[in-house]
């Protein structure tokens, strides 16, 4: 199973399509972190409005945290499209591409080539978040250097420095459950159909979709939002709350995690049972 | 003999359309197998079927005495296979993606076997271009040297010559008589070239509309179909009048200006032309049109008639 996840990861790292999405992670965090440099200041003053006639704040409040969770909620809205970008294509190219029936005709199991091609998206989902983590937190510390945390989440959270940092690494591990949702979902499209630009277009229609269903705050909405999955890619920012809510933490997990077994599982009964025509 | 492929009863349909209905066929170990029929009757189902790309509706497929569906795994390391066209990941060169193809048949996939391998159907001064850029015929090789990585017991190639020039036509066949005949390899050739087919296989089954029409060796098929001759003579009136009075009157076709057409029994074309020439008539050529294709087109034609 390693050689094969090892082949599959060979040939998303051999793509080009592949480093656009690191691309534009790292683009977008490179001019976040310069406008930060300019104006970070003016942004600073922004999410303290007020607050200085109520309140001495002392410290460095403008640092590496700062920017780093600013970026972190500016880019994650947008990691799903790099996702599928590159997930979307993982079945649905080999159909296009014709090699489906040179790559299934090898002594070597459908489900084991249907699920290393899964483990290999998963890991490329990795690879971007951590990409997301290099240039946001750890470029901002490396400009901005460390400081306390002001949040401005139900209300405004002050956290000490030597309070921060598990709860990053707690909300990236976080994003990257909610990543790796967007990446099966993506992945069961293109088991589905023979070129890539369905499941990435699909699988965005769906968040999309669900994003607003999740925003309308009404009646029967209201009764369907807890089985969207998109209602719990966000909560990443309960670990920036004064009290953590462990519980709904959990739960979300455990919900979005159930998304996964059932994209995945789908995914792989699909493949297995599938007569490759293309 | 030992039955490398046996197919008994297949039948694949697809709501109403039955691509595939009860095909039996047998392919013995160093046949060079024919796989006949017309465009759309039924051949490359067949296949996918054989490499259990497609699941039949009903019969079953053993290759070397296992039945696919349950030994899938063990059967395939000891084949080698191209289906319709050859196609590659563009983006990598011909040496990775034959890397890549031969790890998962658990090939030996060490520089020195690629390279010999991509030696053998003339790439291996094109193993680090990205295949992207190779003509169909390059793909084409590429496709049979992925066959070949993991030396295959069975080699099964779906119209491997479609879209060749005459000497990738002929390259192809010279490697597919070198496999059968140097390296003891099992040839099953799916192809809608008669002339393909008479030339390299030995057996042959000839299908169309997902049906059998007929099983048997090139040499018995060829010797027991008509051929239709053309005859050049010296006398074409004296010529003409022999045949009308002899037995083989009823196969006369045509008469042009110094030839006869006639449609006749390969075993009768000797006995014709010992009767021109015991008659006084000087013959100057006798040229049987391509046998195999008349008598394909014929069967064909019956059955769609």
């Amino acid at each position: 199973m390693i050689s094969l996840v090892y082949l599959e990861l060979y040939k998303i790292f051999k793509k080009w399509r592949t480093y656009i999405s690191f691309a534009a992670v790292i683009g977008f965090g490179l001019i976040l972190q310069i406008v930060m440099v300019y104006e970070g200041d003016h942004y600073l003053e922004m999410i303290t409005n007020g607050l200085e006639n109520m309140f001495v704040l002392s410290g460095n409040f403008f640092n590496g945290y700062m920017v780093a969770y600013m970026i972190l909620g500016a880019l994650i809205v947008h990691v799903p499209f790099l996702v599928t970008l590159v997930t979307g294509d993982m079945f649905a190219g080999e159909a296009t591409g014709g090699t489906y029936r040179l790559l299934l005709i090898r002594p070597v199991s459908r489900l084991k080539i249907s699920t290393a091609k899964f483990i290999a998206g998963f890991i490329y989902t990795c690879a971007i978040i951590i990409a997301l983590i290099a240039i946001s937190l750890g470029l901002g510390l490396i400009l901005f250097g460390r400081g306390e945390l002001l949040i401005p989440y139900q209300g405004i959270t002050v956290f000490a420095k030597n309070d921060i940092l598990w709860r990053f690494a707690c909300s990236y591990g976080y994003a990257i459950i909610a990543m790796m949702t967007v990446a099966s979902l993506s992945m069961l499209f293109s088991t589905m159909v023979e070129n890539s630009i369905g499941p990435i277009a699909g699988t965005m229609a769906v968040i999309i979709v669900f994003i607003i269903l999740s925003s309308i705050d009404i009646g029967v909405l209201r009764s369907i939002r807890p089985y969207l999955f998109t209602t719990y890619t966000m909560k990443y920012q309960l670990f920036f709350a004064n009290e953590i809510d462990f519980t709904e933490i959990w739960k979300s997990i455990a919900i979005l995690v159930t998304h996964i077994t059932v994209f995945t599982g789908s995914a792989l009964f699909i493949i297995v049972k599938k007569d490759i025509l293309s | 003999m030992e039955k490398v492929i046996e197919i008994t009863g297949l039948t694949k349909k697809y709501r109403q359309l039955t691509a595939v209905n009860n095909l039996t066929l047998n392919v013995y170990k160093g046949d060079v197998f024919g796989f006949l029929g017309p465009n759309g009757a039924g051949k490359s189902t067949t296949i996918r079927m054989l490499l259990s790309l497609i699941k039949p509706t009903s019969g079953s497929v053993k290759l070397f005495g296992s039945e696919l569906q349950t030994h899938r795994e063990a059967v395939l390391r000891r084949v080698g296979a191209i289906v319709e066209k050859p196609d590659f990941y563009g983006y990598l060169t011909a040496y990775a993606n034959l890397e890549i193809f031969g790890k998962l048949a658990g090939a030996d996939v060490s520089r020195k076997h690629i390279l010999e391998t991509l030696e053998l159907v003339g790439l291996d001064k094109r193993y680090n271009s990205k295949v992207k850029t190779f003509s169909h015929g390059m793909k084409q090789r590429l496709g049979i040297a992925q066959t070949l990585l993991h030396d295959p017991e069975l080699i099964i190639l779906d119209e491997p010559t479609t879209g060749l020039d005459p000497q990738g036509m002929k390259d192809v066949r010279d490697l597919i008589l070198y496999l059968s005949k140097e390296r003891n390899k099992t040839v099953f050739l799916s192809s809608h070239i008669l002339h393909e087919v008479e030339l390299i296989a030995n057996r042959m089954i000839i299908i169309n509309k997902g049906s059998t029409i007929i099983e048997g060796s090139v040499s018995e098929l060829l010797n027991a179909s008509k051929v239709r001759v053309t005859i050049e003579v010296n006398d074409i009136e004296t010529a003409s009048a022999i045949i009308k009075k002899s037995e083989f009157a009823a196969s006369l076709e045509a008469i042009t200006q110094n030839c006869l057409q006639l449609f006749l029994e390969r075993s009768a074309i000797a006995q014709v032309n010992k009767l021109l020439v015991t008659g006084g008539v000087q013959v100057f050529s006798l040229i049987p049109a391509n046998s195999l294709e008349e008598y394909f087109l014929k069967l064909t034609e019956g059955v769609a008639a």
